[in-house]
């Protein structure tokens, strides 16, 4: 019974083949005896997991069962699990049992779901790699050694071993996205807004939202029909009527305007995975799209405007972490300087110090106008870079990274390096737009991520147009050896 | 050469909203320590902020009392720093788009004149928590019950030129933002705190460095810490120093500012537009809907009572200005039935008993509906003005209505002549000594004569005599002697 789509899962429990106490115990037996290969979880709720598919085997047997009841899935440990430590990959917050519920948790809980664990993270979701967790790096099931992306590297690799059917993640910069390609997977970035950014701790709040990682793009819809919505509690989340994401899965892709912009196969881009995403986009031509050449002039801007604005939001956001009401604090502290700079200094790691560093530096008197201020410009330019070509064609595609996934220690020495990682999945984090990653193929047993942009709050064209692809190819149901 | 004073005021008004400006607790003043914090008001790891909307409301009042510039489109910016009782590591403030642009208040001068004083702009933002260091040995305790308190920072233009100007300025501001219900005013509970900015310059000459005196929490102290500052600075100039721009602290004990820190110690603030919240955006109709709802003003009320009531200037600018007072004066003056009587009882016996035992007219324990009632009585004579004091001292202290206390105390006004003429002919044949005098005197001297009698009879009958048929009967039955 593992191994499948969340999809097939559902069909298995409302048809009987098993409950869902059988199919979380399996889950949870195959996270105990796999895990320590990959350090995909960093807190497995074995007791919350049991009750809650108790729960939904009740429900069922009543009569109650909704598409999501008593489907196991995990969820990153950013967002924030009543009862659960909730950690962001941090030692600051390696004490913090949550007290209240995300709304994206609550909203899955509400649907019936089974919570098997919180994900490893880039620590506070800064990084590339998930090498940056206070729990160690987390490894690609493709390959132990190479790292499964980040930051929601712990949600894409517990997928791809099977540790679970589905997970959570967070997009900041590419964080789902890029592990989704790392990781042979399906993952959506919704349209900043779409999903309720409340009890998902913040790392940029302009640029961070939530969403689905699975191995489908039919998974991602169930998913999204879950968390999509508008949130009294979060100001920024868009009040829009939430679609059914799974209806229009089938649409014919006929007359579908696709966009290839020459930015986005640069020099920087592996050729052999050049030629993946030119296959790839042939196979919607064979569907019915046609292909058009854009440009977004500004894409190379991306990456040291998302420096400068990311890490200044960030610098305020994590200025709560001081000791005095949570988490760790440091030991002795002489006065309320020492109690600062010691918990701050102790609790944080290299790369959270390094971008609170840039972004305090970004937002400074006197710098404000030339960095920070200069940011926001250019961000307006990559929107107006984007707005423009989406009036010219329904989807932008490329590849979702330069390179295939990377061996662990291979960035970490030169941050820049690291940054570059994210030059393709940047602009849309900055634009606002949804975007998605699906497989396209495989490039010396690595897989390779095929990046697909909408409109926004497009993400039902998304999920239409990556569905379609996934009916025509087989690259989304290849498993890592030995599964 | 002559000294010149320029005074401008940063005044802090805690608005009256029933929760907090961007969460749902309580704002309530008193309650046990951390009681009213919320998730959100504790910062806990991805909570958001939700703006409330009564607190735009109030401040568009404001806005519009003052005939201000009201911004159609105002953004809350964070204004970073770290301490204790600040959760967030930022205080949500408006620094480049505030609500309320420039406006204008008219103060009442001493010699009758008025003077304009230019209002620079009125911004929201939330108060900070406290920090409690007397009752913990070693430690600080912080108490978050006030962290999120809506507060209306209203910033005047340096037209001040006074201690006086600047009191009757805040004064003004406290009448207005009392009078429109928006400030409970309460300066002891810090609802309404003061920083005052002071520098002193030859006249005509350029501005001199300004120091600023921080959360005075009292007129008096206002008036006291700014003469105490002037003085300061002009002995400093005088004796060929400088003055450091600096932020200082009023000491009421010592009755002296002290330094609190430099502009060279100060924060760098990092501002920048908080991207948890939406700017806010108003139109025409909202700010006319409640230019059109806005009470009565003091500067209209103060009118009103002179052409109503007949009241002089100065009684009716005293009663005018704060509205708990202007709506108990008026309830007293109707019930009375005669305003003046009204007027001097409450800013005479009742003003005198609230300084005493330090209260406010919210909490008189004499109320309108009783005061009335003692007015009453004095105007149909059944009590003179003295015992009527001695009426108001009892139900000061005891409660009750003026007849309860009138009658249980026996202090009905003797108003049967039968009565009185046994009183004045047993004060006549036991001061045989005076009548003679009285009687040998000449007729033109004897009306100041008649005052020791008087006083007699008022001995005797225990004040309760009626001191006008007393006047009459005593005069008739003297001068009868004396023919």
């Amino acid at each position: 019974m593992l191994n499948k789509t969340l999809a097939e899962l559902a069909k298995g429990l409302e048809q009987g083949e098993f409950s869902s106490v059988e199919l979380t115990q399996a889950y949870l037996e195959r996270i105990k005896n796999e895990d320590s290969k990959y350090n995909s979880f960093i807190t497995v709720t074995e007791e919350l997991a049991l009750q809650q598919a108790t729960a939904a085997d009740t429900s069922r047997a009543a009569g109650n069962a909704t598409a999501m009841t008593g489907l196991p899935i995990a969820h990153k440990d950013i967002f924030c699990t009543e009862g659960v430590r909730t950690s962001a990959g941090s030692k600051m917050l390696d004490n913090f049992i949550s007290p209240y519920d995300a709304t994206v948790v609550r909203k899955f809980n509400a649907a019936g779901t089974v919570t098997l664990g919180k994900t490893n993270m880039d620590e506070f979701a800064m990084g590339s790699s998930n090498e940056s967790s206070f729990y160690g790096p987390t490894r690609n099931p493709w390959d132990t050694d190479r790292v499964p992306g980040g930051s929601s590297g712990g949600s894409a690799a517990a997928i791809a071993a099977g540790l679970t059917p589905a997970a959570t993640g967070t997009d900041t910069g590419g964080s789902i996205r890029q592990p989704a390609a790392f990781c042979n997977l399906t993952g959506l970035k919704p349209t900043y807004g779409r999903v309720s950014r409340y009890g998902m701790i913040a790392y940029a709040s302009s640029l961070d939202q939530g969403g689905p990682m699975a191995h489908t793009a039919e998974d991602a819809a169930m998913m999204m029909n879950v968390m999509a919505g508008t949130d009294p509690l979060d100001s920024t989340s868009a009040e829009r009527n939430v679609p059914d994401y799974t209806a229009n899965l089938d649409a014919p892709l006929t007359g579908l305007k696709i966009g290839l912009p020459k930015e986005f196969f640069s020099a920087r881009l592996d050729p052999a995975m050049a030629t993946l995403i030119q296959t790839a986009v042939k196979e919607y031509e064979a569907l019915g799209a046609t292909i058009k050449e854009v440009s977004l002039p500004n894409t190379a801007l991306s990456v040291p405007a998302y420096y400068i604005i990311a890490p200044a939001e960030a610098s305020s956001n994590l200025s709560r972490f001081d000791g005095v009401r949570y988490g760790y604090r440091c030991e002795d502290p002489k006065d309320l300087e020492d109690m600062y700079k010691r918990t701050r200094g102790e609790g944080f790691g290299s790369e959270v110090k390094r971008r609170i560093m840039v972004g305090t530096y970004a937002l400074s008197e006197g710098f404000y106008d030339a960095y920070y201020k200069k940011a926001q410009q250019i961000r307006r330019l990559i929107q107006q870079d984007f707005i423009r070509v989406l009036s010219e064609v329904d989807v932008i595609m490329g590849p979702t990274t330069p390179t295939p996934a990377f061996k662990l220690g291979e960035k970490t020495s030169d941050p820049v390096d690291m940054y570059m990682e994210d030059i393709f999945t940047l602009s849309l984090n900055l634009a606002g737009l949804p975007g998605m990653s699906i497989p396209c193929g495989m490039t010396n047993g690595l897989p390779v991520g095929l990046q697909i942009i909408g409109n926004y709050f497009a993400e039902e064209k998304l999920l239409n147009v990556a569905h379609k692809f996934q009916q025509a190819t087989d690259w989304h149901t290849l498993k890592p050896a030995g599964l | 050469m002559e000294w010149e004073t320029v005074i401008g005021l940063e005044i802090h008004a805690q608005l009256a909203t029933t929760t907090k400006i961007f969460s749902g607790a309580s704002t309530a003043f008193g309650a046990e320590p951390n009681t009213q914090a919320c998730a959100v008001d504790l910062a806990l790891p991805g909570t958001l902020p939700v703006f409330n909307e009564n607190a735009l409301r109030m401040a568009v009042m404001f806005g519009t009392a003052i005939d201000a510039e009201i911004s159609k489109v105002s953004v809350f910016d964070r204004k970073n720093y770290f301490y204790p009782d600040l959760p967030k590591g930022y205080q949500t403030s408006q620094l480049f788009y505030p609500i309320v642009g420039k406006g204008f208040i008219d103060i009442e001068l001493e010699d009758g004149t008025t003077k304009r004083i230019g209002v620079t702009r009125a911004h929201l933002e939330e108060d900070a928590g406290k920090s409690l260091h007397e009752e913990f040995a070693n430690m600080t305790g912080i108490d978050l019950n006030r962290a999120g308190t809506p507060l209306l920072e209203i910033v005047s233009e340096p037209d001040m030129s006074s201690a006086e100007e600047a009191v009757a300025y805040a004064r003004k501001i406290h009448a207005l933002v009392t009078s429109l219900g928006i400030c409970d005013g309460n300066m002891a509970e810090g609802s309404f705190r003061c920083d005052c900015n002071v520098s002193v310059r030859y006249k005509g000459e350029a501005l001199g460095n300004r120091t600023e005196t921080k959360n005075i929490n009292s007129f008096r102290f206002i008036e006291k810490a700014i003469k105490g500052e002037v003085e300061r600075q002009i002995d400093i100039l005088e004796d060929g120093g400088r003055i450091p721009q600096e932020t200082r602290l009023y000491d009421a004990d010592k009755d002296e500012t002290r330094s609190m820190r430099s502009k060279e110690e100060a924060n760098d603030y990092r501002y920048f537009p908080c991207p948890d919240l939406l700017p806010i955006v108003i139109d025409d109709d909202y700010i006319d809907a409640i230019r059109n709802a806005l009470p009565e003003l003091p500067d209209i009320r103060r009118i009103r009572f002179v052409d109503t009531y007949q009241l002089s200037d100065y009684d009716a600018g005293v009663l005018s200005a704060y509205k708990p007072l202007s709506d108990y004066f008026e309830t007293v003056a109707t019930l009375s039935g005669d305003a003046k009587l009204a007027a001097n009882w409450i800013m005479g016996e009742l003003s005198k008993h609230l300084n005493q035992h330090d209260t406010d007219i919210k909490n008189s324990p004499v109320s309108a509906d009783q005061l009335g009632g003692l007015i009453q009585r004095i105007k149909d004579n059944t009590v003179s003005g003295n015992i009527a004091k001695k009426v108001f001292e009892a139900m000061w202290n005891e409660g009750g209505s003026a007849d309860d206390i009138i009658e249980a105390k026996g202090l009905k006004q003797v108003t049967d002549s039968g009565a009185i003429e046994k009183i004045v002919d047993e004060v006549i044949s036991s001061n045989q000594k005076q009548v003679d005098q009285y009687v040998a005197a000449e007729p033109d001297k004897r009306g100041k004569m008649i005052g020791f009698f008087m006083g007699q009879v008022m001995k005797v009958s225990g004040g309760k005599a009626n001191p006008g048929q007393v006047q009459g009967m005593m005069k008739q039955k003297l001068d009868a002697l004396c023919s």
